[in-house]
């Protein structure tokens, strides 16, 4: 296990290292004079040089990206050039608001997909089975962002059970937050359930006919004990394969539901930020996401060696 | 047959269809306590769907009618619940793969001590210390060692000897065995079988043996029953029934086990193989299925079909095989 999660990590570590090279080339593609944008159509040569001059923004590129690089390493990730607030500080503000929203609406989907999914595959071919695969072919056909708005008109205009939109800070009202929080997860978790359920449903489908989950009954359990305790072990390595590649998705889906319902999460501000040229400051933050999306697929393949003797041996 | 003891099993008038398909079809037989039975036929004949149909283990879409009656109960009639307490401990089974049965993600010592405590509600001591001795009985090496692998860390004799030693964890009073030792390699077909062998007697379990290898069935059974399309096309004393088949089908099975004397070293093999192909299930002839590749098949074979007597020994033909190896005229 030792020698798989080292190969696994370096893998990873790879990964991130081919990523954060892509990113800096991207955006600098992008190309024109970033100090000049920021500045505005008024601003003095003397000053737009200066502001490159800060920034570093006149150095060579790989001058540049060797700087960027050993600055994160060392926990800097950059600051804005408006605002001069430091990137670190920006991205913490925004999780408290992003992290929640996309791990309830993960945790949301798996709740709804693995207990749906299951039961669609043991009722395959049966009406009730039939009707539980049309639901979720048609959340996966329900873009998230109309959800949001559908959840919003009817818990929020029609019932005002709920608001609409915006934001109450965890400090100021922790009940606000969640309250705030409760739609944008509920949209997120269905759509993400819906595509889930469809992979839980096939995955759960194959292992059902597997001949250990028949060894499983011949020996003594009923068909829905060697479904759960044998069937669902088996099944949660494909399971896990996909969590791991929906969280991309996940990422897409919390951008959208930010916009929908107004909240200040990581997201919008990386738009924000984009369309204010800030390079460093959307450099560094795609460059957090992207090590995050990495350090999940890492994750689950270490899950892979933990769930999986055989993988384990194999590395 | 009837004995002051009650059998292991009295099977009568199994059927299993599912819809219009019926694989198996007015399967009746009896094993008493401690007897050994062989079943045999061809792929496709209904032997494996028999023995799912005893363990109530049949795949999605198929049922079963008649009578299975195990232990003072028609299994026929059991919900899953009911029967699952009975599975591995009145009646188990082994399957063929030992590699695709057992669970890849458990540990085999797990996987046998499990079922000692579902069955016997042992504590986790008592069933770790159970199966450690299971193992020896199976003569496996280095037990202690041994309940700590995967199945996939193990070769295959030694899986299907764990899956032995599942099945007689808690003592059942029968054990069906099907097709035990084809996954298996050529080497080691004897000595689990030899394993198999013994631990079912010292047991004092009935065995159904499922298999198209004669020879198996010859060594381990004392009676034999054979299967075609579905039913039992003739049954009795293994001796007997191999030393002079009555049905013309188990005669062909016969002629074309290889032995030494039929296998020329020169190439001039006089293997006999039966014409023809086993029918498909939704389209059997009528009269007596075997009868468009049966040598000896009349018009009478091909209008109604022969029904098996009640005797020790009986075929289900019209044209019977005598002592003397000729063809009653009837």
């Amino acid at each position: 296990m030792a020698i798989y999660a080292l190969r696994k990590l370096a893998f990873f570590l790879g990964a991130v290292f081919v990523a954060s090279l892509a990113i800096f080339i991207l955006i600098r593609a992008a190309g024109g004079n970033v100090a000049a944008i920021v500045l505005g159509k008024d601003a003095t040569a003397e000053a737009i040089n200066a502001l490159a001059h800060a920034y570093g923004l006149d150095q060579p590129l790989p001058v540049q990206y060797f700087n960027w690089i050993t600055n994160m390493l060392q926990g800097d990730l950059g600051q804005s050039f408006r605002t001069k607030e430091s990137v670190a500080e920006l991205v913490t503000a925004r999780l408290s608001v992003s992290v929640p929203l996309a791990l309830s609406g993960l945790l949301l989907g798996l709740i709804i997909a693995i207990p749906v999914g299951t039961y669609a595959a043991r009722n395959v071919g049966k009406p009730s089975g039939a009707v539980l695969a049309l639901i979720s072919q048609i959340g996966i056909a329900v873009p998230v962002f109309w959800a949001g708005i559908l959840l919003s008109v009817l818990f929020g205009v029609k019932l005002g059970w709920l608001p609409t939109g915006g934001w109450t800070d965890w400090r100021e009202s922790p009940i606000g937050a969640i309250r705030s929080l409760v739609l944008p997860v509920l949209s997120l978790g269905l759509i993400m359930a819906a595509v889930l359920i469809r992979y839980v449903r096939s995955a759960v489908l194959d292992v059902m006919n597997q001949d250990y989950v028949r060894t499983a009954r011949a020996v003594g359990m009923t068909r829905t004990q060697a479904l759960l305790s044998v069937g669902l072990r088996n099944a949660a390595l494909p399971i896990v394969t996909i969590v791991g590649l929906q969280i991309a998705e996940l990422i897409g889906g919390t951008v959208i539901i930010e916009m929908v319902f107004s909240l200040p999460g990581l997201s919008r501000m990386i738009l924000a930020n984009v369309a204010a040229r800030e390079v460093i400051v959307v450099q560094s933050t795609v460059m957090l996401i992207i090590i995050f999306v990495i350090f999940v697929n890492f994750v689950v393949d270490l899950l892979y060696g933990v769930l999986d003797p055989r993988v384990r041996n194999a590395a | 047959m009837t004995s002051a003891k009650p059998h292991a099993i009295e099977v009568k008038n199994l059927e299993v269809t599912n819809g219009d398909v019926t694989a198996v079809r007015g399967v009746s037989f009896t094993i008493p306590q401690g007897g050994r039975m062989g079943l045999v036929g061809e792929s496709g004949s209904g032997k494996s769907m028999t023995a799912l149909a005893l363990m109530g283990l049949l795949p999605m879409g198929w049922s079963t009618h008649g009578s299975i009656l195990h232990d003072g109960v028609d299994l026929v009639t059991q919900s899953d619940k009911a029967l699952s307490s009975r599975r591995g401990r009145t009646l188990s089974m082994v399957f063929q793969d030992p590699l695709s049965s057992l669970n890849p993600v458990r540990r085999v010592g797990d996987q046998i001590s499990s079922v000692i405590r579902r069955h016997t509600g042992a504590d986790r001591k008592v069933a770790e210390a159970q199966t450690i001795e299971l193992i020896k009985q199976m003569n496996l090496p280095r037990p202690e060692q041994l309940v700590r692998a995967y199945p996939h860390e193990i070769s295959g004799g030694q899986r299907q000897r764990i899956m032995i030693a599942m099945a007689l964890a808690c003592y059942p009073q029968l054990i069906i065995a099907d097709e035990p030792t084809t996954a298996l390699d050529v080497t080691v077909q004897k000595q689990v079988l030899r394993l198999l062998n013994g631990a079912v007697r010292d047991r004092g379990s009935a065995l159904l043996m499922i298999t198209h290898d004669l020879p198996i069935i010859a060594a381990m059974c004392d009676t034999v029953a054979v299967m075609y399309a579905g039913r039992i096309v003739e049954i009795g004393p293994v001796q007997e029934v191999f030393r002079n088949p009555r049905h013309h089908y188990t005669r062909g099975l016969l002629d074309s086990q290889p032995t030494m004397d039929n296998i020329a070293l020169d190439g001039s093999s006089r293997l006999v193989s039966i014409p023809g192909m086993v029918p498909p299930l939704h389209s059997l002839p009528t009269g007596c299925a075997f009868n468009p590749r049966c040598p000896a098949a009349t018009d009478k074979c091909r209008e109604t079909m022969p029904e098996l007597g009640s005797d020790g020994i009986s075929a289900a033909c019209w044209h019977p095989i005598n002592v003397a190896g000729e063809v009653a005229a009837q």
